[in-house]
């Protein structure tokens, strides 16, 4: 039956890639952080295909799925989500919500709703907030202030807490900064991303219209300020969200319109969080909360329909 | 601060209060007028929803049947067939009337082309379904009519009684399970499945006697497909006293009206391609004892055994699944 | 450079036998010429056994409106009229001819002139393609005369030539235009006078450059209004929707006529059939297919007489490998795998393609997840994976509402799908009940306009 052929194209094969977008960011954690870095990534990525692997095996008897990489996805991107020094008892914990909670529950990948590392990270810092938001003093970057991350710095200018200077765009774009593990170098996820979409992995729509979305509503609410809304592209989990999390397959839109869509509604939700909400950092909180529109902007964003004349 | 207790207590209360009246005036403008009896006889049928009844789900059945009581006061033609008549009978208490009995049926799978006799041509790696596979060419096998055993039928059963055996790579009625709905002889896109009596005669032991093949090819090409084809050859039809075997396109049928599950033909059939129950094989055995006593041609007594090993392990199926319901 | 604006995939092109030239396939002993070699009814064989046919002779006439004649490919007398199996193992009717010497009609010019007076006028052309068998050649094999008589409403501006041939491994159609370019030239005219145009288009991908010069070069001798359009490569560009869309750049309306974008598709080897049946009168009894496949030893171009057995092309270009997965007739993108080599070469077969088993088995299909790459492959803009689930569940007003009845089956999203998913196969389930209920409804709504015309008819009446 037609057709016969194949691209060879493969599951596996695309979680790869998104496998080898991540090496740059990994390697800069490792020179930021140190070999903790690593370590946290590597127990992650063990935790969550072990609690892949106990839930196939003994709750729901299926096949083993480790093979098809989104495990070590899940695991990669949760540890990136994450202070570096966080104790790998809380990774673990984390690793078994994200898994468990946020994927098997559903029947595995493909059905799941939401991003199974974001599910992770958000309990992780809804239940373990000390831990979460304790941040490392960089190896060789004493100066910087301990435990402070740029978006931090900024809310508390943004409040009038504050009279320290913006964050530099450079640094942040750089990654010499505080932040979680794989999050902070917008420059190593850039270029992960370009390969991505090099590989056509992903396409161009989600990442872009999630940063001209943030950039555009960052400009309006903070005041017009062009250094603080470059700010919001290259601090935080902007980019690591922007490129890796929001383009996760199973849980955004399929068509190029619906994408377009959804990375606009994050971009927007991430700055509202960000400049209104409790919290510094907005991205993990938007793309959960659009997740679950996913399947609304499915059903009603339609692609652009060939030999269809609009009246 | 008994106060504010207070004021939550009275807002709550009014809140409840107006809510409730709305629901009251909602329930009352919107109400949707039913014969009470549909609920009634709807509490009384199994709730499965399957459609075997031919109406959409248990309570489409319950409205056709107390239509069909005030139209023509009678439920001739409705069946529940997983309650049965027993289902049946208590409708026909609720609505007044008395409850004809129909005969309890079951599905059988007219194909007997396991894996051993029909070998395959082709391999078929497109997406796993049996209507799929239908639409695109004739088969894995040589067999243009057989079972494609990729198990529609059992994706279509809701009460679990239809099973692939990876031995033979056939689909299994469980007679104790299947409730002869339908929905499995509705998926075969082969039209493989038939609901038949599951019982010939009036007795309470199941006895039933089929044609274990539908292919309409002449008989050298149904055998070099496969070797437990029926060939059309007729002597099942001649051996038949009570003319229920009619042989049309190359396949014999077996008429569920007039069989007598005498046995007579499955001992006939030069392929093995007629099956019976255990009952029934009983009677084979003893007609083949006879033959033997009379000391006809070798050759005709190994075609006979050859014919009982075949219908063998079919036939065993029953006893197994009856076993745990005699332990109770 | 042009391509259609949807979606679309880049398979391997494997061009094996690209360059290799036409070799005239041997007339064996005994054809077998199926009556169903069209699109639509199939034809009725009008010989029976012992008749005496010539190359040429009509042994079949057309079942219907859409069917066409069938015409005897050897000399010889007919053995019998017997049912064979077709590509697909369907059973169709096919007669058979024992083959006596190579005699043809009187009426066929087998001269090698070109000729390049074009003498009839526009009906007779189209009676001349009905009489000659002409169907198209890239595999639908929809009778020409249909195509050429569009409805009275459609306003024809110009023909569109499709040398694409964005199938992987096939070369028939490149090979026909190196060999026989002017012909197809003049061919391409006649089908501009028999549609009353005046510009026609070649439509050839880029990956065929010495077709796209050679036909520049002969076009410039003389055809000033046919302009050659090389086309970026990409798949199905040779789907007549998306040929349209890529070379005019305009979109065929749903559920239209591709006439209604005042373009006529032809396919190239259609044209050169033209040619041959308007200007040497011969009739559509050969064609060039392609037999290759990576493990084939010799891939080669053959001009093959309609009704060769399958099994004697493969055995010409060196029998049938051991690795052999799958023998395809067609290409492997919309190809029909073929039950055995039992079958027999008929008007729209382009290609044999002989798959090895580690490239032609599919794997194991994996749980959708959702990434979205068959909606950016499909070239008509659906959501393949929507449709699948849909027919799968039988989830028929769903279907309809993604719009299944646009699917042209192309396969590109079951080609790019990472989990391996039967997409396509889904989508075949479900396509044609939703278009039966189409069908349905669109002639109750007739019936009951036409009730309604007539109760008001009988109104005005009293």
């Amino acid at each position: 039956m037609s057709p016969h052929v194949h691209s060879g194209n493969s599951t596996q094969k695309c979680m790869l890639q998104v496998l080898i977008a991540l090496c740059p960011a990994l390697l800069w954690s490792f020179y930021q952080f140190g070999s903790g870095a690593i370590i946290l990534t590597l127990a992650s990525v063990a935790f969550c295909l072990l609690f892949e692997f106990l839930i196939t095996r003994f709750l729901l008897h299926t096949p083993s799925t480790l093979g098809d990489l989104s495990a070590v996805v899940t695991g990669v991107l949760l540890a990136f989500n994450v202070p570096s020094n966080l104790p790998v008892w809380v990774i673990a914990i984390g690793a078994l919500v994200a898994i468990g909670v946020g994927k098997m529950v559903y029947g595995g990948l493909g059905a799941n709703i939401f991003n199974p590392a974001l599910v992770g990270r958000v309990f992780l810092l809804v239940a373990y907030p000390v831990q979460m938001t304790t941040w490392p003093s960089q190896a060789g970057y004493a100066d910087v202030e301990t435990g402070a991350t740029p978006l931090s710095i900024i809310k508390r200018i943004v409040n009038g807490e504050s009279t320290l200077a913006a964050p530099d765009f450079m640094d942040s774009l750089l990654g010499v900064t505080g932040g979680s593990l794989g999050e902070v170098s917008a420059l190593a996820l850039l270029l992960g991303g370009i390969y991505l979409l090099v590989r056509k992995t992903i396409t161009w729509h989600i990442p872009v219209s999630v940063l001209l979305s943030a950039f555009v509503f960052g400009f309006l609410f903070y005041g017009c300020n062009m250094t603080l809304a470059l700010d919001q592209l290259v601090c935080g989990g902007m980019m690591l969200g922007a490129i890796y999390m929001a383009t996760d397959y199973v849980s955004s839109p399929m068509n190029s319109r619906g994408q377009l869509l959804y990375g606009c509604c994050i971009g927007f939700l991430t700055i509202v969080i960000r400049r209104y909400g409790a919290y510094p950092e907005g991205m993990s909180f938007a793309i959960l909360i659009m997740n679950a529109f996913t399947p609304l902007i499915n059903k009603y964003i339609k692609p652009q329909r060939f030999g269809v004349v609009k009246k | 601060m008994t106060n504010e207790i207070l004021i939550a207590l009275g807002a709550l209360g009014a809140l409840g209060l107006l809510a409730s009246l709305l629901l009251c005036l909602v329930a009352k403008k919107f109400n949707v007028f039913e014969d009470p009896r549909v609920g009634q006889v709807e509490e009384v049928l199994p709730g499965a929803n399957c459609g075997g009844c031919g109406f959409p789900g248990c309570h489409g059945m319950a409205d056709a049947c107390v239509k069909a009581k005030d139209a023509a006061n009678s439920l001739e033609g409705l069946l529940c067939p997983v309650g049965g008549n027993e289902v049946m009978g208590k409708v026909a208490g609720i609505l007044g009337l008395e409850a004809g009995a129909a005969e309890p049926k079951v599905a059988v799978v007219r194909c007997n082309g396991n894996i051993c006799a029909r070998p395959k041509v082709a391999v078929f790696d497109g997406a796993k379904s049996c209507a799929v596979a239908a639409a695109t060419f004739a088969g894995e096998t040589g067999c243009a009519f057989g079972c494609l055993g990729l198990g529609d039928c059992v994706k279509a059963c809701q009460f679990d009684a239809i099973r692939i055996n990876p031995e033979t790579g056939l689909p299994e009625v469980d007679e104790e399970k299947c409730v002869a709905c339908g929905a499995c002889a509705k998926a075969c896109p082969k039209f493989v499945i038939e609901l038949r009596k599951k019982s010939a005669m009036k007795s309470p032991m199941p006895k039933r006697v089929w044609v274990d093949c539908i292919n309409k090819d002449k008989g050298a090409a149904a055998r070099k497909a496969c070797q437990n084809a029926c060939i059309g050859c007729g002597k099942c039809q001649k051996v038949c006293k009570f003319e229920a075997i009619t042989v049309e396109n190359n396949v014999a049928f077996i008429d569920n009206e007039k069989c007598k599950a005498c046995g007579m033909c499955v001992s006939e059939c030069p392929t093995g391609a007629i099956h019976a129950t255990e009952p029934v094989m009983i009677v084979v055995e003893k007609l083949k004892a006879k033959k033997e006593a009379e000391k006809k041609a070798a050759a005709e007594a190994a075609a006979a055994a050859k014919a009982a090993a075949e219908a063998a392990p079919k036939a065993e199926a029953a006893p197994q699944t009856e076993a745990p319901k005699a332990g109770e | 450079m042009k391509t259609f604006k949807l979606g679309g995939v880049h398979p391997a092109a494997n061009k094996l036998s690209a360059g290799a030239p036409i070799q005239v396939a041997a007339v064996p002993d005994m054809v077998a010429i199926p009556m169903a070699q069209n699109l639509g009814a199939p034809s009725k064989a009008i010989v029976a056994k012992g008749d005496k046919v010539k190359v040429g002779t009509v042994i079949g006439e057309p079942g219907g409106f859409l069917s066409s004649f069938v015409h005897s490919s050897v000399s010889g007398t007919v053995d019998k009229v017997d049912v064979v199996e077709d590509a697909t193992g369907k059973k169709v009717p096919a007669v058979f001819i024992k083959v006596e010497g190579d005699e043809w009609e009187e009426t066929i010019d087998r001269s090698k002139d070109i000729v390049r007076d074009i003498k009839l006028d526009k009906q007779q052309i189209i009676d001349k393609v009905k009489e000659m068998g002409i169907v198209g050649m890239g595999g639908a094999t929809f009778p020409t005369q249909v195509k050429l008589t569009p409805p009275p409403t459609a306003k024809p501006e110009c023909v569109i030539i499709n040398a694409v041939e964005c199938e992987p491994y096939l070369t028939s159609d490149h090979s026909l235009m190196l060999a026989h370019a002017e012909e197809i030239c003049i061919g391409v005219q006649i089908l501009e006078k028999a549609m009353g145009v005046k510009k026609a288009y070649i439509g050839i991908e880029a990956n065929k450059p010495d077709a796209i010069e050679l036909m520049r070069k002969t076009a410039a001798n003389g055809f000033p209004e046919i302009e050659i359009v090389p086309l970026q490569l990409k798949y199905p560009q040779g789907g007549e929707k998306q040929l349209i869309n890529a070379v005019i750049g305009k979109e065929v309306p749903s559920g239209g006529l591709p006439i209604a974008t005042g373009a006529l598709v032809q396919n190239v080897g259609t044209a050169f059939a033209v040619y041959e049946a308007v200007q040497k009168n011969k009739p559509l009894i050969e064609r060039i297919v392609t037999v290759t496949g990576k493990s084939v030893a010799k891939p080669g171009n053959f001009l093959t007489r309609i009704g060769v057995p399958v099994a004697n092309l493969i055995e010409a270009v060196g029998g049938v490998p051991e690795d052999t997965g799958k023998i395809i007739s067609g290409g492997p993108m919309m190809g029909k795998a073929m039950p055995d080599t039992n079958s027999y070469v008929v008007k729209g077969c382009s290609g044999i393609l002989i798959m090895k088993n580690a490239e032609a088995r599919r794997k194991e299909a994996g749980p959708c997840i959702r990434c979205g790459k068959c909606v950016h492959a499909c070239p008509m803009g659906l959501q393949p994976n929507f449709l699948a689930r849909y027919s799968e569940l039988n989830l028929l007003d769903e279907a309809e509402e993604e719009r299944i009845y646009d699917c042209i089956e192309c396969g590109s999203c079951q080609f790019s799908c990472p989990a391996n998913r039967p997409l396509l196969d889904w989508i075949r389930q479900g396509k044609p009940k939703v278009m039966g209920i189409l069908r349905q409804r669109a002639a109750e709504a007739k019936a009951k306009a036409d009730a309604e015309k007539a109760a008001k008819e009988a109104a005005a009446a009293k």
